[in-house]
């Protein structure tokens, strides 16, 4: 027989250490005594986020998430929850800005949620690999609608009421693109979908179609009908194996259910597509590179105006949008734009997907309300740093975005708020760093990224990014003057005026972001020599503490290239062993002592 | 299959529907193995073969077992969702295949909750509001 309730009790590390385990210890307990434990199991869970507000105790089916729990409060729980069957509602989560009153009702205190799934509102639920499945969710009934109830005006008029902007980077109003499409006379128009997914950390679009290809199918096919188009291309990376697999078996079954193909549901219009495989250039991901690797030609941009959406795919018109824009498509038709609209801020409506990986306890996806807070992102869904570290900055939009420090923690987070804190919105990779990550060794990276990706058809991407990567190369070594900063950021408005397309554009944004929100640790490179996260080995030295050194030569035994000895002298007082040293001309910086010493006696300078 | 058309969709979409969200006591059992990239790489195609052995060797057999996509949680995976007659819609993470044995035995035959494996949902699902 099942329980009446269930009552989960967080295990993670953070409510844990702070008296979970005794809740838990304690609500077993008093259920036992108080005769109800047949009605109730008591559960230890994962990380529930909102570490700050822990220990937390969620009690089902009710969904009453309690807060700030304390091992004194199992008694009262137990009798009232369970037995009487009335929250308690003074540990009851409340929004902190909002004095709601919760009163128990069900409603209301669902709202702990941060999240809000309308991109992966099937990614847990369906399989991919059943069309039935989608359909079952809805899927295929705004297709139903726009091809049935619908004009070509009607779609463009719904999407330009929702608000939706392009989610692939520069958040372009996607109705604008679909109307000049649509307003421009061609026998043949073209439907694409970006899936060039190249940010290192992003993987909202992989995940998507693989999770729910169908979308992406009912989406393009809408899109389709709005501009008066009959064919599609679907440019996919070729890593994404898996996501290329089920998109292939989507549109195969969409075929064979007549949701693609001719005379879809008798109403006349046509519409198929097809799959390209990028081979992973970075630059394919421009719109203008990608058509011109679709159409079999080098992946490298073109000067835009003419825009694809007038002249595109072999010069007829095209409406290319990303993966997660075209996600949103079919849930904007079927609950109408100003259901859409409601959602997010008042110029970046509806949601945004999030990669969320570095230094974060909960890495995943996330998917939330346009201005909902970093600190919302980072601390209440992400649970915060990793093994109790402290937040340093959090990196978004890509090789193209900029770092966001402590001070941006509580900007809401739309389009234009990232833009104005010097960063961008990009893809969605948000990559979280915390006090051991030196930021000039970030930014090298994302330097190296983009001059590796540089598709070297203008030169100034090609020559000035590979220009500030040396000069922040030289920095990192320890050679680094006052004069680079000023070399890097005449470069970097060269880069920004000339270069062809966004890559160029947009590559000195981590460089720039390093000279204004982190001036002091650049400085601390360039003028003291010194790293202060210990990570630029040029800057660093190790030494060996010899108060606290017994001796027993671990350190020395694990260094690969023989640069510890015993120090020639006598021990020191109450030692039995004289202490170790290492030759700071042979140490090569690989940090082994370090783990190897039990005693922390070895040290970064 | 010939072409669908509205009547079909909406056919197919109530019957779908009801399928998938039934929790009738003598209905069947869904095991929902997370299985994008992340979850594959963290080992679901054990997790989900040993669902299928363990339910096969204990002889349960009102039981479905299906792959769904990433459910985003990826520092926890393997992630496996369980929808089983009077008990909650639960999400279970980092389901090895050790543990996705347990689950038939303590959740889907003893019908009590896994310690320590229970996560939870991200978010509300928008279309059952």
């Amino acid at each position: 027989m099942a329980y009446k309730n269930y009552c989960l009790v967080c295990a993670g590390t953070g409510c844990h250490a702070n008296t979970g385990e005794e809740i838990y210890q304690e609500l077993v307990k008093k259920a036992r005594d108080l005769g109800v434990e047949k009605d109730v199991q008591v559960v230890k869970t994962g990380c529930f986020g909102f570490c700050e507000k822990g220990p937390i105790v969620k009690i089902l089916p009710e969904e009453a998430f309690y807060v700030h729990v304390k091992p004194s409060d199992a008694e009262e729980l137990i009798k009232e929850h369970i037995i009487k069957g009335r929250m308690v509602n003074r540990l009851l989560y409340k929004e902190d800005d909002k004095k709601t009153d919760t009163q128990g009702k069900i409603d209301d205190i669902k709202f702990y949620q941060k999240q809000l799934r309308i991109v992966l509102r099937n990614c847990g639920f369906i399989n991919p690999e059943d069309i039935e499945e989608y359909i079952g969710r809805e899927g295929y009934q705004a297709l139903a609608k726009a091809l049935t109830d619908m004009t070509p005006d009607q779609i463009v008029e719904e999407i330009k009421k929702s608000g939706l902007r392009g989610r692939g980077g520069a958040g372009f109003p996607t109705w604008m693109k679909w109307n000049f499409s649509k307003q421009s006379s061609s026998d043949v128009k073209y439907v694409v979908c970006n899936a060039d997914e190249g940010d290192p950390g992003a993987y909202m679009d992989r995940s998507t179609i693989e999770g729910d290809p169908h979308s992406i199918i009912e989406a393009m096919t809408i899109a389709a009908k709005a501009i008066g188009a009959s064919q599609g291309f679907v440019y996919i990376r070729a890593e994404y194996q898996l996501a290329v697999q089920r998109l292939e078996i989507a549109t195969k079954q969409a075929r064979e259910y007549g949701v693609l193909g001719k005379d879809i549901f008798g109403t006349g219009f046509d519409f198929d597509l097809e799959i390209r495989l990028g081979a992973g250039a970075f630059v394919c991901g421009e719109e203008t590179a990608l058509l011109a690797s679709i159409e079999g030609e080098r992946g490298i941009p073109k000067p835009r105006p003419p825009f694809p959406a007038v002249k595109g795919l072999w010069g007829k018109p095209t409406v290319i949008n990303n993966v997660e824009t075209y996600a949103c498509v079919p849930m904007i038709i079927l609950k109408g734009g100003e259901w859409f609209a409601s959602i997010g801020t008042e110029k970046s409506k509806g949601t945004k997907v999030f990669a969320l990986t570095g230094k974060i306890k909960n890495s995943g996806l996330v998917e939330v309300p346009m201005g909902t807070t970093l600190r919302d992102i980072i601390f209440a869904i992400g649970g915060g740093i990793k093994d109790g570290k402290k937040f340093k900055a959090v990196q978004t939009g890509g090789p193209s975005g900029g770092v966001l420090t402590t001070e941006k923690l509580d900007t809401p987070i739309d389009f234009d708020n990232l833009v104005a804190a010097g960063s961008m919105m990009g893809s969605g990779g948000m990559i979280v760093m915390d006090e051991e990550d030196c930021i000039v060794d970030i930014v090298r990276f994302y330097l190296d990224f983009s001059v590796d990706e540089s598709c070297g058809k203008c030169s100034p991407c090609r020559i000035g990014g590979r220009k500030i990567l040396n000069i922040l190369d030289k920095i990192a070594e320890g050679k680094g003057e006052m004069d680079d900063i000023k070399k890097i950021k005449e470069i970097s408005e060269a880069m920004k005026r000339s270069s062809l397309c966004a890559l160029g554009q947009t590559t000195p944004n981590p460089a720039l972001s390093l000279i204004n929100f982190f001036y002091d640790e650049l400085l601390a490179h360039i003028q003291d020599k010194k790293c202060p996260a210990g990570k630029c080995k040029n800057l660093l030295s190790f030494s060996i503490v010899r108060n606290t050194c017994i001796g027993c030569g671990l350190c020395a035994k694990k260094c690969p290239v023989n640069a510890i000895t015993a120090e020639d002298c006598e021990p020191l007082p109450g030692k039995k062993k004289p202490p170790f040293v290492i030759d700071g001309k042979k140490c090569i910086k690989c940090g082994e002592c370090i783990a190897a010493c039990k005693f922390k006696s070895v040290v970064k300078l | 299959m010939s072409k669908l058309t509205l009547a079909d969709l909406k056919k197919i979409r109530d019957e779908k529907n009801k399928e998938m969200t039934r929790r009738d006591a003598d209905k069947e059992i869904q095991v929902v193995v997370g299985m994008g990239t992340c979850g594959i790489a963290s080992g679901a195609k054990e997790t989900f073969s040993a669902f299928i052995d363990e339910l096969d060797k204990s002889h349960v057999n009102d039981v479905v077992v299906k792959q769904t996509g990433c459910m985003g949680f990826c520092s926890v995976e393997p992630t496996v969702r369980v929808i089983a007659p009077e008990m909650p819609d639960t999400i279970y993470n980092k389901v090895s295949a050790e543990v996705a044995r347990r689950i038939v035995k303590e959740h889907i035959i003893g019908r009590k909750l896994v310690d320590d494996h229970v996560f939870d949902h991200p978010s509300r699902d928008i279309l059952t509001q």
